[in-house]
């Protein structure tokens, strides 16, 4: 074991990072707890946590939204990252820059994009009546918008790149010669998915799903542009209490509920690495 | 040592890059500037180059959505802004808190065309801190294609609440102008501060939600404009804006009464240029420009010059300048004391968190 | 299967391509509406270059990401020196400390800075948020990925060259440079590349971190689809699209003869 490259002193080379990382990560953390616990006047106090139970229901439906749309987005983007992962070597790099194109274009303007075809005089639905036109109908077109199936599709259409790309990773480093040796072994294509490519590909999916899931759960725009502004998520509370837009600007339950989706996020990233470390024991020896 | 050292050339960088970027009145070039902070969609924009053309000094022009909006972003002491237009019940409220300077009258001496009616009033009592700009009501506007004669013909704010509507309905997102529709379908006083009458308001806001497509401030204009929604409840200048471009739209103010509400220019007390902000105050009420401003926005003006220079048409409109019975139903904002504005955005973020 | 799989992957193309296909053609809209398509004219493009708070923004944008791409860089590559080098808890805790804002919510970074901010600035007169705040807010979200980059070229050299350099009589920091750096600079490089459009695309740490008259783009953005909505943001979202689509053609194309030069 060779020793390891430094310069000059350890310490002074990470000093600037770890100074940094301090004033600038970690005090600011402490200072979210701090508000957490302390009352606008400044004592100890449990008041704000008493308010993550008032809105549990916007808890409730921010975990909904961002677990089906992590959902949605596993089962979009397996099919194309694996296909992506068979194919040959200049066709793999294109597809990724194609995947990864769209977001370079302002996610703002992008989701805007959406109204456009989802309104009801938007793309699908003036698409619809000409059509049942042409046979003579009416057509009343469908409510596409302003729902919360319209703020899903504007999390899953924002961040299913983020899904596709670590699957695809994870399954071209799969050795082709294993799946070759499964199938001289006699098992079926189904067998050999199920057996093999995906234990294998489970690090892949549990990345994808940490990518998805947390900006879903925290976003605060999507839901303000496709779903009306009607239901408030978790994001949306926690930027009217540091904004005030509602009247009234209030530190102390905002970073409560920040600490609440810290914890939440915290809690799920750590069952996602145990359930990465648990398939990738048992994947290896169910080979 | 070392890392000490080095600690503290960081602390020292960042002090540097802080302050570098905060003096205040004058950009890097020494040209001076003033920064504007106004409502989206409230001036003529190419009024702000006749200033800079005519001062030499640059607006740094931004807008917000809503008092509340501007008021938060004020105190949090994030940015700092010259001139604000504030409607009067936030007025009063900076007024308390000593967030306004006292405008120097001499350097506006343009505010002798402001007329009597629109001077001291309650909000600003002894004519100190702030030059009125436009004034107006809430108005309801809908489409005459969608919407039918009958269900408009007595003018009634129930037109919100009417459920053969139901997803066409928008509503403005911002407490204060939401709570007072319904205080007023209810016939309270918008000011009231009877936490009742708050509970009853939120309750017909809760009623109203399952009919109301969106929650929207300018939003509003592409919305009614292409047809997405037909019926919704804006500001008056914005309104007429609106009906010019979409010829099926019409409007009224209701008849059980509306917010009627002044909107006026304020200095603030941290403002790095206040002579500047003074002169941009008096440059709005040149009366070539008021006219000018006035035809872009559509709202009634204070200044009594520019409003014999309107073009006759805005100037007879019953929209725009309603004739006197009608504001007399109306009512203005008052400042709510600390409790009702606690109680009413913990309602209002019920509104939007219960399901 | 293989038709399957075809037709699917087409399917879920149009679905990450239509929004930006809509963004395109009504950048060439004749009328104001972002609903009705009316005719052909390249009116917003004109209007966009008449749109001085855009550009404003948008050179802010390049300042910000990359002055915070190049100071990132630099604490972020020593940082992974000196973390490399380290063992035990030490290193750890340093990474783990630089995995937090990879983790964190956008959001909750956002507002943890703004706290911090708006407590500092509270203490000095004629202080705002601007050029300063976001500057430190983009560097300190842009250090992980840096670090993140750097750290494996790191573990994958052979660390006897530079003891070799050493040997030889070479002073540190030029063996350093003349040797370390080389090596891992792809993944420097890489760091710096990500910290920069990282930077560039960032809305929400800057939405709570910009003051009144310094404001990124995408923040920018934001405030104008509050108004009514302009199509200036097509046109300018079109440009910057096309930009971005040349610039990773052209490097595209360069990669494969580099790959044989090199051979």
């Amino acid at each position: 074991m060779s020793k390891a490259v430094t310069i000059g002193n350890k310490k002074a080379t990470v000093a600037p990072f770890s100074s940094w990382m301090v004033v600038f990560v970690l005090v600011p953390m402490a200072l979210v707890v701090y508000y957490a616990f302390t009352s606008s006047e400044g004592g100890f106090t449990l008041d704000n946590l008493k308010w993550i139970y008032t809105y549990r229901s916007t808890m409730f439906l921010s975990l909904r939204l961002a677990f089906t749309a992590t959902a949605i987005c596993l089962l979009l983007a397996y099919p194309i990252a694996y296909s992506m992962s068979r194919a040959s070597e200049k066709i793999q790099r294109n597809a990724t820059l194609i995947i990864m194109l769209p977001m370079w274009m302002n996610f703002l303007v992008r989701t805007y994009s959406w109204m456009t075809i989802l309104e009801n005089n938007g793309l699908i639905n003036s698409a619809l009546r000409s059509v049942f036109s042409l046979f003579g109908g009416e057509f009343d077109g469908f409510q596409l918008i302003n729902n919360r199936g319209a703020i899903v599709l504007g999390m899953v259409y924002n961040f299913l790149p983020y899904m596709i790309l670590p699957i695809y990773t994870s399954l071209t480093k799969i050795d082709n010669s294993l799946l070759e040796a499964a199938r001289d072994l006699g098992s079926d294509g189904f067998n050999v998915f199920r057996r093999v490519i995906l234990p294998l590909s489970v690090p892949g999916i549990i990345s994808g799903i940490t990518m998805v899931f947390i900006p879903s759960i925290s976003t605060f725009i999507i839901s303000r542009i496709l779903g009306g502004g009607k239901d408030f998520l978790i994001g949306d509370l926690i930027e009217d209490y540091f904004l005030g837009n509602s009247g009234v600007v209030n530190y102390n339950i905002g970073a409560a509920l920040s600490m609440v989706l810290m914890v939440l996020i915290l809690v799920a990233t750590f069952f996602m690495n145990h359930f990465d470390k648990d398939a990738k024991t048992s994947g290896g020896g169910r080979i | 040592m070392k890392k000490r050292l080095l600690s503290l050339l960081c602390a020292v960088l960042l002090l540097l890059s802080l302050v570098g970027c905060s003096d205040g009145g004058n950009t890097a070039e020494g040209k001076q500037s003033i920064n504007v902070y106004n409502w989206g969609e409230y001036i003529d924009q190419s009024v702000l180059d006749d200033f800079e053309d005519k001062t030499g000094i640059h607006v740094n022009y931004t807008t917000y959505a809503s008092n509340e909006e501007m008021y938060s972003k004020i105190v949090s002491g994030a940015a700092s802004y010259d001139v604000i237009i504030p409607s009067e019940y936030m007025i009063s409220k900076m007024i308390n808190e000593d967030l306004l300077a006292e405008l120097n009258f001499d350097n506006i001496p343009n505010y002798k065309y402001i007329g009597d009616e629109y001077r001291g009033l309650s909000y600003d009592p002894d004519e100190k801190y702030s030059v009125p700009y436009t004034w107006g009501t809430v108005v309801i506007v809908y489409n005459t294609k969608y919407v039918d004669e009958e269900d408009v013909k007595d003018e009634s704010i129930e037109l919100l609440w009417n459920e053969k509507y139901a997803g066409n309905i928008l509503m403005f997102d911002n407490p204060r102008d939401a709570f007072a529709l319904a205080h007023i379908k209810l016939g309270h006083s918008m000011n009231t501060t009877n936490p009742e009458d708050w509970y009853e308001a939120a309750e017909e806001l809760k009623k109203q939600k399952p009919l109301v497509q969106a929650y929207v401030m300018d939003q509003i204009f592409d919305k009614m404009l292409n047809e997405e929604a037909y019926i919704a409840a804006y500001y008056a200048g914005d309104a007429m804006t609106m009906m010019d471009e979409n010829e099926h739209l019409a409007a009224y103010v209701p008849k059980e009464g509306a917010n009627m509400f002044f909107d006026s220019m304020c200095v603030l007390k941290n403002s790095q240029n206040k002579e500047g902000a003074e002169k941009f105050i008096n440059f709005m009420c040149e009366t070539d420009i008021a006219v000018r401003n006035a035809e872009a926005v559509w709202y009634a003006i204070p200044h009594t010059a520019a409003y014999e220079a309107l073009d006759p048409e805005q100037r007879e409109d019953p929209l725009v300048y309603p004739p006197r019975e009608t504001l007399d139903k109306c009512e203005v904002f008052i400042n709510l004391n600390e409790e009702t504005l606690i109680l009413q955005s913990e309602l209002w973020i019920n509104l939007k968190t219960q399901y | 299967m293989k038709k399957f799989l075809k037709v699917y992957n087409a399917l879920i193309l149009a679905f990450l391509y239509l929004p930006i296909l809509v963004v395109i053609i009504f950048s060439f809209n004749s009328g104001s509406s972002r609903a009705k398509f009316e005719g052909f004219s390249l009116q917003w493009y004109i209007e966009l270059f008449q749109d001085e708070l855009i550009l404003q923004s948008l050179y802010y944008s390049i300042i910000i990401a990359v002055l915070s791409a190049l100071i990132a860089t630099v604490i972020g590559t020593l940082a992974a020196v000196g973390i490399n080098s380290m063992r035990g808890w030490k290193k750890s805790a340093l990474l783990s400390v630089n995995n937090i804002p990879v983790v964190n919510p956008e959001i909750v970074t956002a507002i943890s800075m703004m706290i911090l901010f708006v407590f500092v600035l509270s203490h000095f007169n004629n202080m705002e948020m601007g050029f300063g705040t976001l500057l430190i807010s983009h560097i300190t979200f842009n250090i992980p990925y840096v670090v993140l980059s750097v750290l494996p070229k790191l573990k994958g050299m052979d660390q006897n060259i530079y003891y070799a350099a050493l040997d030889l009589g070479c002073p540190p920091v030029k063996s350093f440079i003349k040797v370390v750096i080389p090596q891992i600079l792809p993944g420097i490089i890489s760091g710096l590349i990500m910290a920069f459009t990282l930077s560039l695309d960032d809305f929400v740490i800057s939405y709570f971190n910009s003051g009144a008259t310094f404001q990124t783009l995408p923040v920018t953005i934001y405030s104008m689809t509050k108004k009514p909505y302009s199509l200036k943001l097509n046109a300018l979202s079109t440009l910057l699209f096309a930009v971005i689509l040349v610039l990773m053609l052209i490097s595209n194309i360069k990669k494969p003869v580099n790959k044989k030069a090199k051979k």
